[in-house]
């Protein structure tokens, strides 16, 4: 059986089509939920084994990136979600899914989150505007369930205006190294780190920190999109020859661990 | 009731909104400031305790990890920022949209505070310095009269404002009156008819044995409107010695594709966007659109709603979109202030603008925005052109177009409010410096989320066949959306039960708001359930506000009173033909022989030459630009805009393979344009431009006997014999060429009376332009093909009849030299040349294809040179060195070979015109030359250096 992924919709989400194509080639069965029937029960976040929150504006960016989704999320489904968390099932958040996340304060989830504890945000890049670019990316944590075992470079594109990740503190940001809560991080082309450099790293984040997990490592958030590099034609270096750096592994990394729970 | 007001500021950076407007106030010459520090602005009215002040401040309205948050109450004391700092504060308009506002209303429900009424939003600048400098800087860059109130100091608060509902309509006398009367009643309503057409009305009015209302003059007004009827288009033109065109349309662009044929076109000027077949299935459809009067008053919401405004026209031949496109010309960036007419936006205002409107629509919902150019003459100044265009793809044959008798006339998507009034007949018009605010009503806000709601609804509705027709509210409002569908039928609709942003609309008003994000769909009464839980589950609003009734007859009531009762026939066939005339175009160069003229110069003339065409803003790098796109949601993406070892070559075209297309099947997409040549001769900038959107097309490897191609017009006053003689010949040169490439007109746009009256009394025009789209495919996007060098030792072949001339080319807008010859023609051999280069292709012989345009050879080859980081060994075969390097010429590419393969590349080519003129080399050079005593050579680091950095902000 492959197992079910539910790829909430909300208001204003555009990547939705493009997160399922890859979880289908992934071997899952996503299905892509409108947020109105979850509320009206149509649809149950128990029926599904893995939890997609899929790039888009959600609410048109309005009072700042995520975060009226984010009031979607611990406003009518809190109890959902955190079942979803903390039974471990495999959950991915990308683009304005890592912000929802993030705004919400279940990621990094090192307290507990909830709205009134979010400790870290995704602000504006650093270069002030939206900007649309590949990147790559050194998957970097063993301890989350979607980047353990990749070895090579993630090379995707970035999409987004909002996706500078900074936290409340210093001490945090030990914490997330020390717990291996950093997931994927911004580097050059030959794999060394970006340094804060513009534009390997897009958008200024510390630590050129690309993605973070939870530190139980189900919860997997990204500001690239993995979701639009599994086939070769998407490559922007396809006609050079070159192949590798394929979002799909990720995919399959999450996919599997859904199938064995 | 109380009115709070909260202010959200970043806590150590400065917001980063900051540093844009801090450059953008640098470019307008004032170069001293040093901050400009922005804040952000929220003023709700409602009754709440401090708890819950306190969780709207903490959990909506700020991040509280990088942000702080103040509050206060009204009346509060007023705020005296330090000594050398100047407060602005800027607020909308009342009228205009407001999205966030809106948003705030109902997250604060959401979080269980009801006590919030309405809300609205505004900006805080801080800038350090003097008061004078800041009331400047208010006006010139901080805010836009037509949608911005602003102050020194605190801005008043202010909300959506609750009028009386209005069911007052007003007599318009036209019967019994002069022709001068009659004039004056089209001006006085700024309807934009001339006299014949007043006096059509007038017999229509004396037939029917009535005066009008002012729905129904204001409907037949934007019915008959340039922009919905295109008059000019359809006009009787007379030439000074009698020659007659019957109908520009007719002539010239509908009789080409009669004449092509093409099986494969599945329709052409009858749906709101042309359809090709794709692969047998699937049908693409490819639209675009100009929204240059709009984009000239207000950039951003121009723009904006230009883009909203394409995507619903693919929409309203239910197809989904999948492409954006977008070609935008500005006026000269460095322009000095004192040097623009009065009234008139600083045209670097207006590009960031107009770029950061495209942007937010194009990105929001989610269609990735692929090709484009972006071009600069003083000329566009004071009338910027902003081309919007959409791809769609749907299975073959879903879309409907019938309504029948009885089914619902179904209102979807946002409400109707006073926005774009009158925007059909304004845009009919020249603009003169009190346009601006005039014409404040006629500018739209764009919500791009309401309309991805649309797109979310309508493709599942068409998928289950819940409609029978289906149009976009755009340039006209309802009046125009219904009165099309129902032009064959009758319809009977009422506009109390029309969804209205406010209260107090005039019943003219509601009929003809251009308010975004609609679409009128014909909906089978038993179909309407089915219909509404889609909406439902989309959160889109669904009005019915009538019945298609088979009377032949077009009536809108106001509740129990008719304020609209038209004929059909009389609103649709009853206008009559324009009747126009033109003045033969001298053709403005001087044909005797100088083209045998040789321009050698030195090789360190040309390579200097070179460099300052690479830097010409209209040649140089427009990352800066395309970035702030997202070309990449939807994943179908294969030939991006820019290109190459570093992603930053810049396409010929881009290539998608959509979403539902067969096995591997792509379309191209591809643009050509050039205002340069339409100074010199219309009629080639025609044959120029259409080769160019096929040659682009073809270069990424589209299959040249499968383009389709769209036109748009961009000219001046077209009642001024000049002008429309110009655009005479512009339509017989892309007749001519169409014919010739075998490639059928799909779909069109004209934009006339781009003209600016400035104070001085004198017309500005801007340069005769004509865009054309291509949109071509290919089967397999595996075997498309990019620009940039891949491998050293791989021969480089130019390709096509190189005719390089310097009339119109961009060598004489960097150079002293100004030489005076004809624009480019076009070779008779160039569309064989096109198949043989797609066979070559098809094949795989092909490594790399760039074209020659802007700049010629030289810059075509340091192009490439950039995109692949590799050298190139030119060794030039003339006498006539600077005509070979900068001339410009139709029909030529620069084709890099696999070197294993040459022989039956050149093969393929027996007859046509192919030489080897260079040698890929890995070290990254261009080096250029002619025997031994004439070399140059350029590092490609330079070559990227200079080409980077003009649109660097």
């Amino acid at each position: 059986m492959k197992p079910t992924a539910l790829v909430l919709f909300a208001y204003g989400a555009n990547r939705d089509n493009d997160i399922a194509a890859a979880l289908e080639l992934a071997g899952a069965a996503p299905g892509i939920v409108p947020l109105n029937h979850l509320r009206t029960q149509k649809r149950r976040f128990s029926d599904y084994q893995m939890l997609v929150l899929p790039g888009g504006f959600s609410y048109a960016d309005a009072l700042g990136a995520g975060r009226l989704h984010a009031i979607d999320l611990t406003s009518y489904f809190l109890d959902e979600i955190t079942a979803f968390v903390e039974t471990g099932k495999p959950v991915i958040g990308v683009c304005n899914g890592f912000q929802a996340l993030v705004a919400s304060g279940i990621l990094p989830g090192n307290s507990r989150w909830g709205r009134q504890q979010v400790d870290a945000a995704l602000t504006f890049n650093s270069e002030g505007h939206f900007e649309c670019r590949w990147s790559y990316l050194r998957p970097v944590s063993r301890n989350c369930i979607w980047t353990r075992g990749l070895e090579e470079l993630v090379y995707c594109p970035v999409a987004h205006g909002e996706g500078n990740f900074q936290v409340r503190s210093s001490g945090l940001l030990d914490e997330l190294v020390e717990r291996d809560q950093v997931a994927l991080t911004y580097v050059h082309a030959d794999g060394s780190p970006s340094r804060g450099r513009y534009p390997a790293n897009p958008n200024g984040s510390v630590m050129d920190i690309a993605g973070v997990t939870n530190p139980q490592g189900n919860v997997l958030g990204m500001m690239p999109h993995p979701e639009n590099h599994i086939y070769p034609y998407q490559h922007p270096l396809r006609t050079r020859g070159v192949v590798s750096g394929s979002g799909l592994p990720l995919f399959v990394n999450g996919v599997a661990y859904a199938q064995q729970l | 009731m109380s009115i709070y007001r909260f202010v959200t500021h970043f806590q150590e950076q400065n917001d980063p909104r900051s540093g844009a407007l801090l450059q953008d106030a640098h470019a307008l010459g004032f170069t001293d400031l040093t901050r400009i520090e922005c804040q952000d602005l929220y003023f709700i009215e409602g009754q709440l305790n401090n708890d819950q002040l306190q969780q709207l401040a903490l959990e909506l309205l700020c991040d509280p990890v990088t942000q702080e948050i103040s509050w206060d109450e009204f009346p509060a004391p007023v705020l005296q920022p330090e000594p050398g700092v100047v407060m602005v504060e800027v607020a909308l308009r009342h009228g205009v949209t407001d999205p966030v506002a809106d948003e705030i209303v109902r997250a604060a429900r959401q979080l269980g505070i009801s006590g919030v009424r309405s809300a609205s939003t505004g900006r805080r600048y801080l800038i350090d310095t003097d008061e004078e400098t800041g009331q400047t800087l208010a006006t010139r860059l901080l805010a836009n009269m037509v949608v911005h109130r602003w102050a020194v100091g605190e801005v008043e608060p202010s909300f959506p404002v609750m009028a009386e509902a209005s069911e007052q309509t007003e007599t318009i006398k036209i019967r019994g009156l002069g022709d001068q009367e009659l004039l004056e009643v089209s001006k006085e309503r700024r309807a934009a008819l001339d006299l014949r057409e007043m006096q059509a009305i007038q017999h229509y009015c004396d037939r029917e044995a009535r005066d009008l209302t002012d729905v129904e003059f204001e409907a037949i007004a934007q019915t008959w409107s340039e922009h919905c009827v295109h008059k000019t288009f359809k006009g009787r033109i007379t030439f000074e010695d009698g020659r007659v065109v019957d109908s520009i349309y007719q002539t010239y662009i509908r009789a080409v594709t009669e004449k092509i044929e093409a099986p494969w076109v599945l329709s052409a000027f009858v749906d709101n966007a042309g359809i090709i077949d794709l692969d047998g299935e699937n049908e693409v459809s490819f639209k675009v659109e100009t929204h240059n009067h709009p984009s000239a008053i207000e950039p951003f919401g121009g723009a904006n709603t230009g883009v909203g405004g394409v995507i619903r026209d693919v929409l309203g031949v239910s197809h989904k979109p999948v492409a954006n496109t977008d070609v935008l010309c500005f006026g000269l960036q460095e322009t000095r202030l004192s040097d623009l007419p009065s009234g008139v936006l600083h045209p670097r205002l207006v590009m960031s603008g107009v770029v950061a409107g495209v942007q937010d629509y194009g990105n929001k919902i989610g269609i990735p925005t692929v090709n484009g150019a972006i071009l600069f003459d003083p000329g566009y100044a004071a009338n910027p052109l902003v081309f919007c265009g959409t791809v769609g793809i749907s299975p073959i044959g879903l879309h409907q177009r019938t309504p029948k008798k009885g089914d619902r006339v179904i209102v979807l998507g946002g409400g109707t409010g006073r926005d774009g009034l009158r925007g059909a007949t304004f845009s009919s018009m020249t603009m003169d410096a009190q346009t601006g605010e005039v014409s404040g009503s006629s500018v739209q806000i764009g919500n791009p989320i309401v309309e991805k709601g649309l797109v979310d609804v309508i493709i599942p509705a068409r998928d289950q066949g819940l409609y029978t027709a289906i149009t976009d509210c755009g340039a006209g409002g309802l009046s125009s959306a219904v009165g099309e569908m129902a032009s064959g039928i009758g319809a009977d609709v009422d506009l109390t039960d029309v969804r209205l942003k406010y209260p107090g609309l005039a019943p003219w008003e509601i009929w003809l708001s251009e308010a975004q994000e609609r679409m009128v769909l014909a909906v089978p009464r038993q179909d309407l359930p089915k219909l509404q839980e889609l909406c439902d589950t989309y959160g889109v609003h669904l009005t019915d506000i009538g019945a298609f009734t088979g009377s032949g007859r077009l009536v809108v009531r106001c509740g129990e009173k008719v304020v609209l009762d038209l004929a059909n026939e009389f609103l649709h066939e009853g206008i009559p033909q324009r009747e126009l005339k033109a003045a033969e175009v001298k053709v403005r160069h001087d044909e005797a022989g100088n083209l045998s003229t040789k321009y050698r110069g030195t090789a360190s003339e040309a390579a200097g030459f070179l460099l300052k065409l690479l830097a010409h803003p209209n040649i140089a790098s427009k990352e800066r630009v395309i970035r702030m796109y997202d070309h990449e949601v939807q994943g179908g993406t294969a030939v991006k805009p820019l290109t190459g070892a570093e992603n930053d070559g810049p396409s010929d075209a881009a290539v998608i393979h959509p979403l539902g297309a067969r096995g591997r099947a792509g379309v191209a997409i591809a643009a050509g344009i050039n205002p340069e040549y339409g100074k010199l001769d219309a009629y080639r900038m025609a044959l120029s431009v259409v080769d160019e959107a096929v040659r682009n097309a073809v270069a990424v490897g589209a299959d040249p006997e499968r383009i389709a191609i769209l036109d748009n017009f961009c000219w001046g006053d077209p009642l001024r014999p000049e002008i429309l003689g110009s655009v005479v010949e512009a339509a017989r040169g892309c007749h001519d060429a169409a014919l010739m490439f075998g490639t059928p007109l799909i779909s069109g746009k004209d934009s006339f009376n781009n003209e600016y009256l400035g104070v001085d009394g004198l017309r500005h025009a801007i340069p005769p332009t004509l865009l054309i789209s291509s949109i071509g495919i290919l089967d397999d996007v595996d075997k498309s093909v990019t620009m940039d060098l891949k491998e050293a030792g791989n021969p480089l072949y130019l390709v096509g009849e190189f005719q390089p001339v310097f009339g119109g080319a961009h060598f004489n807008r960097i150079s002293d030299w100004q030489v005076n010859e004809p624009a480019p023609s076009l070779a008779a051999s160039t569309p064989y040349l096109y198949r043989s280069l797609h066979q070559a292709i098809k094949k795989g012989l092909v490594r790399s294809c760039h074209d020659l345009s802007e700049g010629g050879l030289a810059v075509a080859a340091a192009e490439i040179c950039i995109a692949g980081r590799l050298g190139l060994d030119i060794d030039m075969n003339t006498d006539d060195p600077l005509r070979w390097l900068f001339g410009e010429t139709n029909g030529c590419l620069l084709v890099e070979v696999d070197k294993a393969r040459l022989a039956a590349f050149e093969a393929l080519f027996s007859g046509l015109s192919i030489e080897r003129i260079a040698i890929v080399t890995e070290a990254p050079e261009l080096k250029v030359s002619l025997g031994t005593g004439y070399v140059f050579n350029l590092p490609v680091d330079q070559l990227l250096r200079v080409w980077k950095t003009p649109l660097q902000p």
